[in-house]
């Protein structure tokens, strides 16, 4: 198991490493000078010159790129031009806001999309699987910003149960930072009332961004399953004796998660990076909010490090779900 | 004589397909004593897996159907029943067995956990397999449960049963894997065993060991078997009386020396004839020439006429029934082989 | 050569009445056709024709839907409905461009590397693989931003995260088509690797790679409306439906009109898409499905 484990870890190096190139270069073919944009329009072209050298940037790109290598493993990832802050900070500020709204939303679709599926291929081709296809199908075709939007309309705005935005209000004491999520950091302070605020602002950027995911795993749990369904061993359990029930809910669903867990390591990755959307609707304070400003005034520096730090988690999840692949399918720990 | 454990009667059962609608049990009778290893032979298609599924109302309905017939088990007409009251049959009542010990153990649970599942189970209706005291409590009984798995291991002969309890079934090879099968068939204590091709899917020299195993439980459970096969060579070892299927009836019956030594019905006799034994001469192999019957636009009358040698006109009249000849020896036949070896 | 022809025919003539007894899809093809058909003709059918190319009307705004205006008026006057028929142009023609674009490069890239194998199917598949490690719509973003504004930058961008997955496919099915009868029969004639590729191979796999194309085209819908939404790559006053929501949402909720229907339009568009994408697929794959 350990073998494993160190096996599929060091992979993961120069997986990573190809992904600093990658973006490194990409960012760097951005037209544009972000120097002069960050130097504001009266500036002079000493001015300018002053700031590039101040950044480094005056330098030829692999001097560039060699120091930058450098500069992370010291957990330096640069400067933003535009916040003017070390991008490690702005990262440490705005991920786990991002975190926490990705692993909501991943939770939800997994708690309802999993045992949905299960019960749709129970159902099969009966008028409950039929619907489950269509709400499926539909669940993916909503765009999230417009169903992010439709909720604010109904819930924040027309019947006020819920907030309009934002993590948290202004108006109240955040408290303690343990974890980055607010969520937690309340149930660890003991904080009832702060933990009901953060979920209610927590509930509806969720909810936006689980929709797409739920639907999909959900028709991997119903395929998986009807296939394990069709498995000589599930005969072997009815002949036996066993209530459908049982065979069902333990034996065909434990068999069936599998793959379907493959999907949700996968979705893990593309949340994190489709935040945007909702962050942007709900004015939620996290690294898409961040990286679109970085794309829009060109401050190459946060867009590497968003990038970076987004892939690096993606991996990360990845590697988690073939853990639990190992756990759940004993024969793949003998390698 | 007592009651029967197991009695099939006039048993007919239609499977609807693409094509239409076939008639692949026709009138099948059986009577299965306690002790009592009934051998099921025939070809592939001739109905003896449908009947073996039959017996614990495991063909799907549709697209089965089932006619006129029943299937007594101690007198109860299984067919008669509501599908929970089955249920509490299975595995308790009686035992099954498949022909693929690769697929039919689930490959993500321990073996111990689906031996105490079953034996949980049956316990429900017969709680004395656990040997507890009524009202135990659930970890009693899955203490008891676990202790019963670990004897069952035993007595099918796993080496080191007690340290591979909790073994998944991809560390078992594929002889000790259909040991366990058998362990999990026969844990709640059935009266009737059903067995589906125990072997075939085992190496020759796994197939002995696993066939002697069958026979020592029969022995020590008192039980009743259906053993379903295509091969004659399990037949003549292991079993006390055999049957032989074509086309979804039962053509012959009875003890399996008398049976096999002088077989009456001529599908029975080109059977063995067919199988190669040390005495067979080169290129002296004798196919039956014909194919099997279409089931779904079955010939009238005796459905073997068409390759038969013997037929006659009142062969092609009615389907013949099973008549007695000897003790315990019947053949449905109009015009049976006269009485002699092979 | 005629008892092939028919066997195909028959073949097709199966998949269609397949197709036509699942009312999802054929509901898909009603909605894709409706919406190609607006693509085409939305700008005559539209009311008020010149609000689309960006003529306002400031004495009309914010009128709630009625029988002059069905969908309402936004900030500048324009009527709604004409925004939204306009908008499904936009939409379809960026999205075809991006789904063509991506099956175009990602299929000449997975046929390389599919057909060369060795070192230059690692090197393709590696590259494809980082490509998949970026989220694709930072990536989309990213790319949009640096080529700078107007959507042919924008088309480029998405479909630049979207050749891999087509780069896959074709790989994979080309590398089983390798190894057919017809592969060592063109090349005992002397046909060269090119040749075999695009003049054999190809046109034998093609199918799943029109399946994934229509599937395809609804999130490439998607994807155009998000970054529309975002801002990048489409400026006033195309009509864009994701552009049209960025801007309505400082109305809500008193003008919910402004927002509610370019908004249904994407859903119902990309909805449309699915359906049909679906429907083909159980027809060409089915064990895909049940």
């Amino acid at each position: 198991m350990i073998q494993f484990l160190l096996r599929r870890l060091l992979l993961t190096i120069p997986v990573l490493l190809g992904l600093t190139a990658l973006v490194f270069v990409i960012a760097r073919l951005l037209p544009g000078d972000p120097v002069a944009l960050a130097a504001g329009p009266n500036a002079t072209a000493a001015d300018i010159a002053a700031y590039a050298r101040e950044f480094g940037m005056d330098r030829p790109l692999w001097v560039q790129y060699l120091s930058y290598l450098g500069g992370l493993l010291r957990g330096d990832f640069g400067v933003s031009i535009f916040t003017r802050r070390p991008v490690i900070e702005d990262l440490a500020a705005y991920l786990p806001a991002t975190l926490e709204l990705v692993v909501a939303a991943m939770t939800l679709a997994m708690l309802v999309g999993i045992p949905a599926g299960l019960w749709a291929a129970a159902q099969r081709d009966r008028w409950p699987d039929y619907l489950s296809r269509v709400v499926a199908l539909g669940a993916i075709s909503m765009p999230r910003f417009f169903l992010g939007l439709v909720l604010q309309l109904v819930f924040a705005m027309a019947m006020g149960w819920l907030p309009l935005g934002g993590r948290f209000p202004i108006t109240e004491d955040l408290p303690l930072r343990v974890t980055g999520f607010l969520t937690l950091d309340a149930l660890i302070a003991g904080d009832g009332h702060a933990f009901k605020v953060a979920c209610q602002h927590l509930l509806m950027p969720a909810l936006a961004m689980s929709l797409s995911p739920l639907a999909t795993l959900m028709r991997m749990m119903r395929a998986s399953t009807l296939e394990v369904l069709q498995q000589d061993y599930v005969l072997t359990e009815r002949a036996l004796g066993l209530p459908q029930r049982l065979i069902l809910l333990k034996y065909v669903a434990r068999n069936a998660v599998s793959s379907t867990l493959t999907v949700t390591g996968l979705y893990f990755g593309w949340l994190l990076g489709g935040t945007v959307l909702v962050e942007t609707i709900f004015d939620w304070p996290g690294l898409g909010l961040y990286a679109t400003k970085a794309v829009v005034t060109q401050d190459f520096m946060p867009i590497i490090g968003v990038t970076l730090v987004i892939g690096t988690l993606f991996v990360a999840a990845n590697l988690v779900i073939d853990l639990l692949y190992g756990v759940i399918n004993p024969k793949v720990r003998q390698p | 004589m007592n009651l029967p454990l197991l009695e099939i009667r006039d048993l007919h059962l239609w499977m609807r397909s693409f094509e239409g609608e076939a008639h692949v049990l026709n009138g099948i009778d059986l009577q299965v004593q306690r002790g009592e290893i009934w051998g099921v032979v025939g070809e592939t298609g001739c109905g003896k897996s449908l009947t073996g599924l039959s017996v614990s109302r495991l063909v799907p309905t549709p697209p089965g159907r089932y006619g006129s017939g029943q299937i007594l088990l101690d007198g109860q007409d299984l067919l008669a029943l509501d599908e929970s009251a089955v249920r509490s049959l299975r595995g308790r009542r009686i035992g099954m067995i498949f022909q693929d010990p690769t697929t039919n153990l689930n490959p993500s649970f321990r073996v111990s956990e689906q031996l105490i599942d079953v034996a949980l189970v049956a316990a429900q209706h017969s709680p004395e397999i656990l040997g507890l005291e009524k009202g135990a409590s659930q970890r009693a009984k899955r203490a008891a449960a676990r202790a019963l798995a670990g004897q069952m291991l035993v007595k099918v002969r796993i080496p080191n049963a007690l340290d591979r309890l909790d073994d998944y079934p991809h560390q078992f090879s594929g002889g000790m894997r259909q040991r366990v099968l058998i362990a999990m068939a026969l844990i709640g204590r059935p009266d009737l065993l059903v067995a589906d091709e125990p072997t075939t899917a085992l190496d020759v020299s796994v197939q002995a060991q696993i066939l002697i195993l069958l026979k020592e439980m029969v022995q020590e459970f008192n039980m009743g078997v259906l053993l379903i096969t295509h091969n004659l060579g399990v037949v003549a070892q292991t079993c006390s009386h055999v049957a032989v299927m074509y086309a979804g009836a039962i053509v012959e019956r009875g003890l399996v020396a008398e049976v096999l030594a002088r077989p009456r019905h001529p599908y029975t006799r080109a059977l063995l004839a067919a199988m190669p034994t040390r005495a067979t001469p080169r290129g002296g192999l004798e196919g039956i020439p014909g194919t099997v019957p279409d089931l779904i636009a079955p010939p009238p009358g005796c459905r073997f006429a068409p390759r038969c040698g013997r037929a006659s006109a009142t062969c092609l009249e009615r389907s013949p029934r099973l008549v007695p000849l000897a003790t315990g020896h019947e053949v449905a036949c109009v015009h049976p082989l006269p009485q002699e070896g092979v | 050569m005629t008892a092939a022809l028919s066997a195909r025919r028959e073949a097709w003539r199966r998949a269609v009445y397949r197709f036509g007894r699942s009312g999802l899809s054929v509901t898909g093809l009603v909605l894709v056709l409706l919406l190609l058909f607006l693509s085409v003709f939305g700008p005559w059918l539209a009311p008020y024709p010149e609000h689309i190319t960006g003529s306002i009307s400031t004495a009309a705004r914010f009128g709630a839907p009625s029988a002059k205006h069905w969908f309402g008026t936004n900030e500048m006057g324009q009527d709604v409905l004409s925004l939204v028929l306009g908008g499904a142009r936009v939409s379809v023609l960026a999205g075809l461009a991006v789904v063509l674009l991506g099956a175009a490069v990602g299929t000449v890239v997975g046929a390389v590397a599919g057909y060369a194998g060795g070192w230059t199917d690692e090197l393709l598949m590696r590259l494809s693989d980082l490509k998949l490690t970026i989220p694709g719509l930072f990536l989309a973003m990213a790319v949009a931003a640096a080529l700078g504004p107007g959507i042919v930058n924008m088309v480029i961008a998405i479909a630049l995260s979207w050749w891999p997955g087509y780069a896959r496919l074709v790989r994979g099915e080309v590398m089983a088509k390798k190894e057919e009868l017809f592969v060592t029969a063109a090349r005992a004639v002397g046909a060269g690797p090119g040749r075999i590729v695009f003049r054999h191979i190809l046109p034998n796999v093609m199918t799943p790679v029109i399946v994934k194309m229509s599937l395809d085209m609804g999130f490439a819908i998607l994807t155009v409306a998000s970054l529309g939404f975002i801002g990048i790559g489409v400026k006033p006053p195309m009509p864009e439906w994701g552009l049209l929501l960025s801007v309505a949402r400082s109305y809500m909720p008193d003008f919910w009109w402004t927002a509610i229907f370019p908004g249904l339009a994407i859903f119902l568009a990309v909805f449309g898409f699915n359906l049909l994408g679906d429907g083909l697929r159980d027809v060409f794959d089915p064990r895909s499905k049940r």
